[in-house]
């Protein structure tokens, strides 16, 4: 029965969980993967055969280096940081929201309405305010239809807000091409510039949107925080099946969510569209509902956290214009600096979350800092042991 | 069919140790296992028996020590390297793939030369099956199969790979007493053909009717090994829990007992329309234990949550009387919101601790709020009586956590438990049902499950416990109501039923309900 | 009858590059692995096909069969890359699937647009584009003539360019892997249930690993097929964003196709198919803009439409979307 046996020898590496990480820890490990996923930013910047350096140095002084491009930078960041805080509480309950983008854009085409038809109808405060509501409305229903279904026969819900993303870009390219085509545009397919009653009046050079994203921010992290709904979120998150048993309306809760979500990312279609751009185009949402997703995930969805993030990728995409002019490198090595960046930030989650042991250190075992941990109680090994499956 | 008189070892495991974190679930534990020998690892829920195990099985690598298969010393990474060594685990929770045949099962993962020939391997399966005494169709689903037909494929699989050490992991919990006896007929079979057999359990008269000898384990170490017949179930209880302790559970006598709850005809369907409650009738009374026995799967699951308010309900009532009789409800197509709003309180500590009952990842605070969250008519949650609630609680079940606000899913099994059913209990409940409260507990913390369910009784609190060990059943209930295939196949008295007559009624009408799991 | 079998003809040509995504993506969440990003591979595999034989060209290489090796080559290799990063991440580091698979396609994306632009303004042309020859290998019919010219069905079977016909292999064989060999008998096993498969001896991380490495180089073949077939495009030529959610259909035509390679063939064409519809029977009351999105109306439709029936047969892999980490509890 004796087949030859292998080597005497324990795995290279093994792996265990551990949750004894302090805070200040983990925020040194991701500072770690920026800086890493920086590094081999420069690694591709170089290999296009340019200076990483003067190439970091201009998407710095291209999106900071003044107050005008600042603005810009914050122009930039408004939408981003607002999309953000919309995707948190879906993703918050595990529905994967990826249709910010088609948000955006319905709220876009909603506030377009009035403002090219109902300009000379309203006086501009409430025209603002119907425009507002209306991307509101519109974003609310274009997340709501996903989310229903969802509730009612479990449609994969990825899928679905992706779809609705090609068909409100569709449904805008129909608008532009048809019926709110600019008669006076000499032929071309434009939509024309909103009447000054239909732009989003400035604060401090930046239009107020920035006013609202960051009340917004705060709102939400109060929402999701110390509110029922937040609570409710959490819970279904968790598991959909503690919240029934809790007596929670999943599905209720799941098509409130996706309103919500849906609603926010319609407002910034709004801002888009009467506070950067006076007009709509097929790129008002521009990417801005995925690069979102990456915001929010890497801010682990704290609306706080997503400020900051929100900024370095406006940083990001700004400079990026600045080294097209500057160095000729394509605007698109934006998106591929982000990926870069969130590659190592999903990578570096590992590191926070397991502890590795090598081979020849198995003296140390029950290692780890931090001494209290919860799993000291004697019968966790208990629980270890009979509930593996 | 006693062990040659020179014994050979197959299996050697000299001063393993394994740790989770900071807790040793096996502290160098020495054990043989024979050739030709039926061998029980005897140890309460929690004294590492299937961590041991699962390190043959190449599961769990060991911190520290050896393990020697044949005399020679080898290191098992991974569940290939024990199918090499000819080591078998059949697992508590069957590892099986639920869209396959029992066949394609059965090849998984084996790397055979020439041609894939699924007729040979049917044919192959069935005379394994014959030369044991195994009943099995090589081609059905396994999502088609019954819990102990599931089992059989796990054992005809360790055969086809022609393991010679089989382990078996609490092989009977599943089982009813008739279908434990055709196991354990097949086991002796193939001690008879030569084979080792390691039957993990905890259950003492399995112990004594089928092995040749018995290893003890306590808290993670080695006690001793005794021979079966030179032994007696009071000295191994001695072993097992270190000190004698009274084996028996207390059982007040019900006062004054007035049916609470009575379920009236009740008839449950499932997704694919398949009855899974049929007919269930019957009252939950005050001051009273009514458990609820059957094997895996007959109903118990639904039955609760369709108490509870989260299964859907085809036909009958749930009546609920409250303590003066002046109202009677009918929960039936009430949601579990609608129930609490009628000022019922129903309590339902569920199976599924922490997929169902708890959130795993809140805190105590964040738990306490589960139902009651929605109190009061402001937008913002009132997180002030949780806490003091979650404080509460802490201190007077002492649940070991380093905070309240230290998310439940890392305390341990017992903590989790002392959590949910001290929510429960502090709700004031006219009714509780508590699912397999005990699952995975240590005996201390068990009988602490115990002693609250009893103060629960004795406040007139109309209580349902839901079991599978049935000597706790006999000994904790004042009536049992046994489920069969979804029916009520028998309600009898706690104390005066015996053990054998439970394990008939369970099999009862085993026909015409099953083909769910 | 002409407009109906130019019609079919046009909807095999578009249908292809679905094909090859949906396979690829197939084999990946056979695995238990759910990559969304698919349309980012299709954009690396789509840039590096046409940039090796571009290079190839540019160095004085004329055979345009060497041309055609390299070009499938890189599209392999490039692809393959991609769902290496993904595959690293999600399977040894376990990240989030959706969040790495969208994280693939934003830097495939990015990636893609980038090498064009900048390769294409380098060029005195202007263009990034590889020549006549190069393309006419991927878009002339690989029979002969009189094969062609059989009436009706010469022009709907014979006509095509080879990778249409590597396409339908690829789906017999992998309907031929998963279904009959033991090591598609495994890979099921570990998407099914990575735990059992584990206990079965089966080395789950390999297994993923190998999937989704080749799947992910698979759908590169897609994005090659998009960038050089000139039903679709230019042909032979970058264009700007040229994937434009063909990636995206694919996997939401994997569910569509309940993860069976045969059924993927139908589904793909009849997604090609209506791609291609409007320039073959226009409908005057729907504008053109409309009817271009058309395919995503209707995969949202059919999403819906499967979430509404259950059987226990076509269900995705139980553990897909799931990392395994095999002493967790």
């Amino acid at each position: 029965m004796t087949e030859k046996q292998n080597i005497q020898r324990e795995p290279l590496v093994r792996l265990a969980k551990r949750d004894d990480l302090s805070g200040a820890k983990k925020w040194a490990i991701r500072l770690v993967a920026i800086v890493l996923a920086l590094v081999v930013g420069s690694l591709f910047i170089a290999v296009l055969g340019h200076n990483p350096i003067a190439v970091y140095h201009d998407i710095i002084t291209g999106s900071l280096g003044g107050p005008s491009t600042a603005k810009v930078t914050v122009r930039v960041a408004i939408p981003l940081l607002g999309a953000a805080l919309a995707i948190a509480p879906a993703f918050k309950m595990k529905f994967w929201n990826i249709g910010a983008e088609g948000q955006i854009m319905v709220g876009g085409i909603a506030a377009t309405y009035f403002a090219l038809y109902w300009y000379d109808k309203l006086p501009k405060p409430a025209l603002l305010i119907v425009m507002a509501v209306a991307s509101i409305l519109a974003g609310g229903i274009w997340g709501l239809v996903p989310a229903f279904c969802k509730a009612r026969w479990g449609t994969n819900e990825t899928l679905f807000t992706l779809m609705l993303n090609y068909i409100a870009i569709g449904i805008e390219a129909y608008l532009q091409n048809g019926p709110w085509k600019d008669p006076s545009g000499t032929g071309f397919p434009i939509i024309a510039m909103f009447d000054q009653k239909a732009r989003l009046p400035k604060v401090g050079g930046v239009h107020i949107g920035w006013i609202i994203v960051l009340a917004l921010t705060v709102g939400m992290f109060i929402y999701m925080k110390y509110s029922k709904h937040g609570y409710e979120i959490s819970v279904v998150g968790e598991s959909q099946r503690t919240a029934r048993y809790a007596g929670m309306n999943v599905g209720k809760i799941i098509m409130r969510t996706m309103f919500l979500s849906g609603a926010i990312a319609g407002l910034m279609g709004f801002l888009v569209v009467s506070g950067a751009d006076y007009t709509l185009n097929n790129g008002t949402s521009g990417g801005v509902g995925f690069t979102a997703i990456i915001v929010a995930w890497l801010a682990h969805l704290n609306p706080f956290a997503m400020v900051l993030i929100a900024g370095l990728l406006a940083v990001l995409t700004k400079g990026s214009n600045t080294i097209q002019t500057n160095f000729k490198i394509p605007a698109s090595a934006a998106d591929v600096l982000s990926a870069i960046i969130l590659f190592f930030m999903l990578g570096c989650e590992f590191f926070i979350n397991y502890r590795m042991i090598f081979r020849g250190s198995k003296a140390k075992v029950p290692a780890g800092p931090a001494p209290a941990t919860p799993a000291a109680s004697p019968d966790t090994a208990e629980k270890e042991a009979d509930e593996h499956e | 069919m006693q062990p040659t008189n020179r014994p050979v070892n197959a299996v050697e495991l000299r001063d393993v140790t394994k740790t989770f974190g900071k807790v040793v679930a096996n502290d160098h534990v020495s054990l043989d296992i024979r050739k030709g020998e039926i061998l029980s690892l005897l140890g309460e829920n929690g004294s590492g028996k299937t961590t041991l195990m699962n390190m043959l099985a190449g599961i769990y690598f060991p911190d520290s020590g050896q393990i020697l298969v044949d005399g020679k010393e080898v290191s098992i990474r991974s569940p290939k390297d024990s199918f090499a060594l000819h080591i078998g685990m059949i697992h508590q929770h069957f590892k099986l793939v639920d869209v396959f045949s029992a066949a394609e099962n059965i090849v998984l993962g084996l790397k055979d030369k020439g041609k894939f020939d699924r007729k040979a391997i049917s044919q192959q399966i069935r005379d394994i099956s014959s030369k044991y005494g195994f009943d099995l169709d090589p081609d059905k689903k396994i999502y088609d199969m019954a819990v102990s037909e599931k089992q059989t494929v796990e054992i005809i699989k360790v055969l086809y790979r022609g393991a010679d050490i089989l382990i078996l992991d609490e092989p009977t919990a599943v089982l009813t007493p008739q279908e434990t006896e055709k196991l354990f007929s097949v086991l002796r079979n193939m001690r008879a053909d030569g084979k080792s057999i390691v039957i993990i359990t905890h259950k003492l008269n399995e112990v004594m009717a089928i092995s040749d000898r018995v290893s003890v384990l306590r808290k993670g170490q080695f006690i001793a090994t005794v021979n079966t017949s030179q032994t007696s179930p009071q000295q191994l209880t001695d072993m097992m829990v270190g000190h004698a302790v009274t084996l028996n559970i207390d059982r007040p006598e019900p006062k004054d007992p007035q049916d609470r709850l009575e379920v009236k005809g009740l008839t449950c369907l499932d997704g694919q329309g398949v009855k899974v409650l049929d007919d269930v009738s019957f009252a939950a009374r005050s001051g009273e234990i009514l458990g609820i026995a059957g094997i895996a799967g007959s109903g118990q699951r639904e039955l609760c949550e369709a108490i509870a308010g989260l299964y859907p309900v085809s036909h009958g009532e749930i009546i609920y009387h409250n303590r003066h009789d002046e109202q009677a409800e009918n929960l039936v197509g009430k949601s579990p919101l609608a129930i609490r709003n009628l000022g019922i309180s129903l309590a339902f500590v569920p199976e599924d601790r922490l997929g169902m009952g708890l959130v795993g990842s809140m805190g105590m605070t964040g738990n306490m709020m589960l139902k009651s969250y929605d109190k009061g008519n402001g937008f913002f949650t009132d997180a002030k009586p949780p806490r003091t609630l979650a404080q509460e609680i802490k201190e007077k079940l002492e649940v070991v956590t380093p905070s309240i606000n230290t998310p439940v899913r890392k305390l341990s099994g017992g903590n989790v438990q002392k959590v949910l059913v001290g929510r429960e209990i502090a709700s004031g409940p006219a009714v509780l049902m508590a699912a397999y409260p005990v699952r995975g507990l240590d005996i201390h913390s068990s009988y602490t499950i115990y002693r609250l369910l009893n103060e629960q009784k004795e406040k007139g609190v109309a209580v349902i416990y839901v079991g599978e060990d049935l000597d706790v059943l006999l000994e904790l209930c004042d009536r049992i109501l046994v489920l069969c295939g979804g029916k009520v196949s028998g309600i009898v008295d706690g104390r005066t039923i015996t053990k054998e007559e439970v394990g008939f009624l369970m099999t009862t009408h085993k026909e015409e309900g099953r083909g769910h799991d | 009858m002409n407009n109906l079998i130019n019609f079919l003809t046009a909807g095999i040509l578009a249908a292809a590059p679905l094909l090859f995504g949906v396979l690829g993506e197939t084999l990946t969440e056979k695995s238990g692995n759910m990559n969304l990003g698919v349309e980012g591979m299709m954009f690396m595999g789509g840039i590096a096909g046409i940039l090796g034989p571009y290079y190839y060209e540019k160095a004085g290489g004329t055979n345009p069969y060497v041309a055609l090796i390299i070009a499938m080559v890189c599209a392999l290799v490039c692809a393959g890359v991609g769902a290496l990063v993904f595959s690293v991440l999600t399977i040894t580091l376990r990240a989030n699937q959706n969040v790495t698979g969208l994280a693939l396609t934003m830097f495939g994306t990015g990636f893609g647009n980038y090498f064009g632009e900048a390769v294409g303004n380098a060029d005195p042309s202007g263009f990034l584009s590889v020549s006549t020859a190069v393309k006419g290998i991927f878009n002339n019919p690989i029979f002969p003539d009189s094969m062609v010219n059989i009436p009706y069905i010469g022009k709907l079977l014979f006509s095509h360019n080879f990778m249409v016909y590597l396409a339908i292999l690829l789906a017999i064989l992998l309907a031929w892997f998963l279904g009959r060999t033991r090591a598609g008998l495994s890979l099921r096993a570990v998407g099914e249930s990575p735990a059992t498969a584990d206990a079965a001896g089966i080395n789950v991380t390999k297994y993923k690993y190998l999937a989704t490495c080749i799947g992910g180089a698979m759908t590169g073949l897609g994005g090659l097929y998009l960038v050089m077939n000139a039903a679709s495009g230019v042909g032979g030529a970058w264009v700007y964003n040229c994937i434009d959610g063909y990636g995206w259909l694919a996997v939401a035509l994997v569910i569509f196709a309940v993860w069976s390679p045969k059924r993927a063939l139908w589904c793909s064409l009849i997604f090609g198919g209506l791609a291609c519809m409007r320039y073959y029977y226009p409908i005057s009351f729907i504008p053109a803009s409309i009817y271009d999105i058309v395919p995503y109306i209707v995969t949202a439709i059919v999403l819906v439409a499967v979430s509404l029936k259950h059987s226990r047969a076509n269900q995705p892999p139980e553990s897909l979307g799931l990392s395994y980490f095999r002493e967790e509890r």
